[in-house]
């Protein structure tokens, strides 16, 4: 990052680990347009410096060669129409040493790249493992060994999708439910395709505590910009508790007062992704608004039509959430929703189903 | 050379040879397709460059603002109003249609026909002594074929355009609403189209050589074309079978990138890759063989280690064939094939180098002119050079990994592209103006434009590695606000970019003006090569009788032989 770093204007360096702000702050705002890009996992340094290598050898050999050129041009500038050139047509030294010295220097940078490629294909032993799952457009992270903890990005506003602690290698078991998209968390200098019907895997080991940019760089279609997320990376004796705490999607349960359908199926909404396909305010998305949802005809494609309500209305959302390829409203059977059987709980779709039906 | 008494006594040139509408569209003369193909590539060429200009407006703000300002906008004046919400809902499509149309008519209608159709047409027989090219009639078919691609294309745009990328990937390409099949009808022509001006062109050079132009004799123009050929024969199918296996894929659900079938998707980025790669050269070769005779011609010097350039563009052809996987070494392929494709990326870095060292050691003891052509000339040494080095970067499996997919690809394969293939094509079309037109184009008004150009691309592009090593993902509609006053910069760079190439579009055609028809001189230049030894522009059959020839073309007669043993070169 040489280049940015000579512009990077003075002050904006991102915030030291300990002074981040409490209220989480996304790293959208604290960055500066010139700042370097934190180096926060174990790779991120090797990677850096085969950057700063290539750089410097690049710089060299450009300066090299535009540096002749230009002498060249200044000293043999054509000076009248008789100008006598030379009669040089080649030379078996020359032409040896440019052939060989770029050679011997690229395979050093070959070498280089591939040993640290290498140490990023083999996870050690005894990492966290996450479950990551790409769909069009939100990732969904899980822990196995977490039960009930989970994440999911939101193409609204951008919001923790990952917790991570400092110091402990985690390993990615990632798949797609569709079609294909790629994990990159630029500070960590890691990427993998998600493909769908397959399983990808993916480590690293953070070294920073704070918030990182977390983007789909595969490209997944409408809102693949909108698909990003934050990783939090947190001191290793808060992860866990901070981890429970952020991740659990369970019925908040206050003085014995049970949340209600409404606000728990409003939270499930951003949660779980809805909303990167369904507005809940008429907007047309990708998929039909849950606005005015309940008690509005619905036309089916393959003819059929619904009037939502009732017990036939319940039927169908349910229905919606767990084979949505079973009725597919007319105008919107370009991009597939996934199912989310077993995805969701009894208790989830119906706490949903009612906050539909608020939507007036 | 032609003298003041030959001038009096003209041929008429191809262009009165022949006249009507049939005269052209069922021409035979390897100059009209040439001409034919210069002016299809620069109509797609505003088309894509315009799309271009729409993006880049777009990326002035971090979260979408002038495509739905211009979806409402275009809405209302089409009687059909709707909401801004509604605006903004889809137009994020809209962004992903717009980079689809910039980089498939880019690649598939600009760059891979601009320099073989365009210059290769009419420059191979000439620079070969021929009357004309071995198959005339099979390349006036190519370009029809061009034409009916381009079509498809042109359907496929106002069937509600595309929106996978030029790159097609599956599964997103058989599940999109988009016109995908329209489209890959209409790549798959055009490589019909490629491959038959391939197999020509390879013919023309093998057998249509004047007497005394032995393989070594040929300008290197003719063997970068040659190189070209020989890909577009070989992998130009490659891509028809993939593209054939995406149309029933999608059409009749037959399961193979499917996963849910038993399919797998990665399997099409080997396929679309194992063509794409080499097409990558397709694009570039051609435009080391301008460069060749850019650097040689404006410096009256004999060409630096000739057989190297020669051979490096063959050994380059050779090896593209097996580096398709650098393209997927975050895709999920295996370690062990990422790290064969690595290897095998650096080496073919090797021969490139030797050409960019080869031209500028040329300039050495040279008499350079710095006249338009000769700036372009120079201009490609320093944007194709950071293009090649940047591709050191990610050619590096670790590094790979973090700018894969990111802005640095962007700004790299623009380097070469657009600084390699663009910048060579657009010094060719000056070097040789006067021979294709009979005119000369004001030579202050082109130093301007090359000034503007070269400007414009950078401060488009340079900034571009920043923001990629920043972690700026690519095809994004909307981005991290963080990044703002870097795309700004690309956006200034690229207006200036195209006011630069507006400009060298207006003085050239300006250049075509009857005041303008004063009889030019066959050769301002000075060149060897046989173009130069006919009349501007060229007679019906090229040349009076057959030419010899007993020499290589860059033996200039500004070179000082004194001192030098007879025979020595």
């Amino acid at each position: 990052m040489i280049l940015s770093m000579l512009m990077a204007p003075e002050g904006s360096a991102t915030p030291s680990p300990d002074k981040l702000p409490a209220t989480p702050q996304p790293p959208w705002e604290t960055m500066h347009a010139w700042a370097p890009l934190p180096e926060a996992s174990t790779f991120a340094a090797g990677t850096e410096n085969l950057y700063l290598f290539i750089i410097a050898l690049s710089a060299l050999f450009f300066g090299l060669i535009m540096g002749a050129m230009l002498w060249f041009m200044a000293k043999h500038k054509r000076r009248g129409p008789d100008d006598k050139t030379s009669s040089i047509t080649h030379s078996g030294k020359i032409e040896f040493l440019w052939s060989a010295i770029p050679s011997v220097l690229l395979l050093v940078i070959f070498v280089w790249g591939e040993v640290d490629f290498i140490k990023q294909s083999v996870a050690p032993a005894d990492p966290i493992e996450i479950r990551v799952t790409g769909r069009q457009w939100s990732w969904t992270v899980e822990y196995p060994d977490y039960p009930g903890v989970s994440f999911t990005s939101s193409t609204e506003t951008p919001e923790i999708t990952m917790m991570v602690p400092k110091g402990r290698p985690v390993r990615l078991m990632m798949t797609s439910t569709d079609v294909l998209h790629s994990f990159y968390v630029p500070a960590f200098r890691v990427k993998r395709d998600v493909l769908p019907g397959r399983y990808t895997t993916m480590w690293f080991e953070a070294t920073q505590v704070g918030e990182f940019n977390m983007f789909c760089t595969e490209y997944c279609g409408d809102q693949h910009s909108k698909m990003t997320g934050v990783v939090k990376v947190l001191d290793p004796d808060l992860f866990e508790a901070a981890l429970r705490e952020a991740g659990k999607l369970e019925r908040n349960v206050e003085d014995g007062v049970r949340e209600s359908d409404k606000d728990y199926g409003a939270r499930i909404y951003k949660r779980r992704g809805c909303d990167a396909c369904h507005s809940t305010d008429g907007t047309p998305k990708v998929g039909p608004t849950w606005q005015g949802l309940w008690g509005r005809t619905s036309e089916f494609v393959g003819g059929g039509s619904l009037k939502v309500e009732g017990t036939a209305g319940e039927n169908y959302i349910i229905d919606s959430i767990r084979e949505p390829q079973k009725n597919v409203v007319v105008g919107f059977g370009g991009a597939a929703m996934p199912s989310f059987m077993g995805q969701l709980s009894d208790d989830q779709i119906k706490a949903l189903s009612a906050y539909i039906k608020t939507l007036k | 050379m032609a003298n003041e008494t030959e001038k009096s006594t003209r041929e008429p040139s191809f262009y009165e040879a022949q006249t009507g509408w049939k005269s052209w569209a069922f021409t035979l003369d390897h100059k009209r397709l040439g001409i034919m193909y210069l002016l299809s590539t620069m109509i797609f060429f505003f088309v894509a460059g315009m799309s271009a200009i729409l993006l880049r407006t777009e990326l002035l703000t971090p979260q979408g603002d002038f495509l739905p300002w211009l979806n409402q906008g275009l809405a209302s004046l089409f009687g059909n109003p709707i909401t801004e919400e509604a605006a903004k809902a889809q137009s994020g499509t809209t962004f992903n249609k717009l980079f689809t149309v910039h980089g498939a008519v880019m690649v598939f209608l600009v760059i891979i026909p601009s320099v073989p159709g365009a210059l290769g047409n009419f420059l191979l027989p000439l620079m070969l002594g021929a009357k004309d090219v071995a198959f005339p009639r099979l390349n006036l078919a190519s370009y029809w074929i061009y034409t009916i691609g381009a079509c498809f294309f042109l359907y496929t745009l106002f069937a509600g355009g595309l929106d996978t990328g030029w790159t097609f990937y599956t599964p997103y390409s058989t599940s999109t609403g988009t016109a995908v099949i329209s489209a890959t009808l209409g790549a798959f022509i055009l490589g019909f189209s490629s491959i038959l001006t391939g197999l020509n062109f390879m013919v023309t050079v093998h057998k249509m050589r004047a007497p005394g132009m032995t393989w070594y004799r040929m300008p290197l123009f003719v063997w970068a074309i040659y190189a070209t050929a020989v890909i577009q024969v070989l992998a130009t199918p490659v891509l028809a079978i993939t593209l054939l296996l995406l149309i029933v894929e999608r059409w009749l659900g037959i399961g193979i990138f499917d996963p849910a079938m038993g399919g797998d998707p990665v399997l099409f980025q080997h396929f679309f890759w194992f063509y794409s790669h080499p097409a990558v050269y397709i694009m570039i070769l051609p435009g080391f063989g301008i460069e060749s005779e850019l650097i040689a011609v404006h410096s009256r010097k004999h060409i630096f280690g000739y057989k190297a350039i020669a051979l490096s563009s063959v050994a380059i052809a050779m090896i593209s064939f097996i580096v398709w996987g650098h393209h997927m070494f975050v895709s999920g392929q295996s370690e062990l094939a990422g790290i064969v494709f690595s290897f095998l990326t650096f080496v073919v870095a090797v021969p490139t180098a030797i050409k960019v060292f080869s031209w500028v050691a040329t300039l050495y003891k040279g008499s350079i002119e710095f006249n338009t052509p000769m700036l372009y000339g120079l201009m490609f040494l320093f944007t194709f050079t950071i293009g090649g080095l940047t591709g050191v970067f990610l050619g590096a499996m670790s590094l790979d990994v973090h700018l894969h997919d990111t802005y640095f690809v962007v700004a790299h394969f623009h380097y070469v592209m657009m600084g390699g293939t663009i910048i060579a094509f657009i010094g060719g079309i000056h070097h040789w103006w006067s021979k294709m037109t009979g005119r000369m184009y004001h030579e202050g008004s082109a130093k301007i434009g090359a000034l503007l150009v070269f400007i414009g691309f950078n401060t488009t592009f340079f900034n571009q590695f920043v923001m990629g090593g920043q972690g700026m993902p690519r095809r994004y509609y909307t981005y991290v606000p963080q990044f703002q006053q870097q795309h700004l910069l690309s956006t200034i760079g690229a207006y200036i970019l195209a006011v630069g190439l507006m400009w060298t579009a207006a003085y050239l055609l300006w250049s075509l003006r009857k005041a303008n028809k004063k009889i030019q001189p066959d050769n301002p230049w000075g060149g060897m090569s046989l173009e130069w030894q006919t009349q501007s522009p060229p007679i019906e059959h090229n040349f009076h009788g057959t030419p010899r020839v007993d020499s290589d073309p860059y033996n200039f007669p500004q070179i000082d032989r004194t001192g030098e043993v007879d025979g020595s070169h």
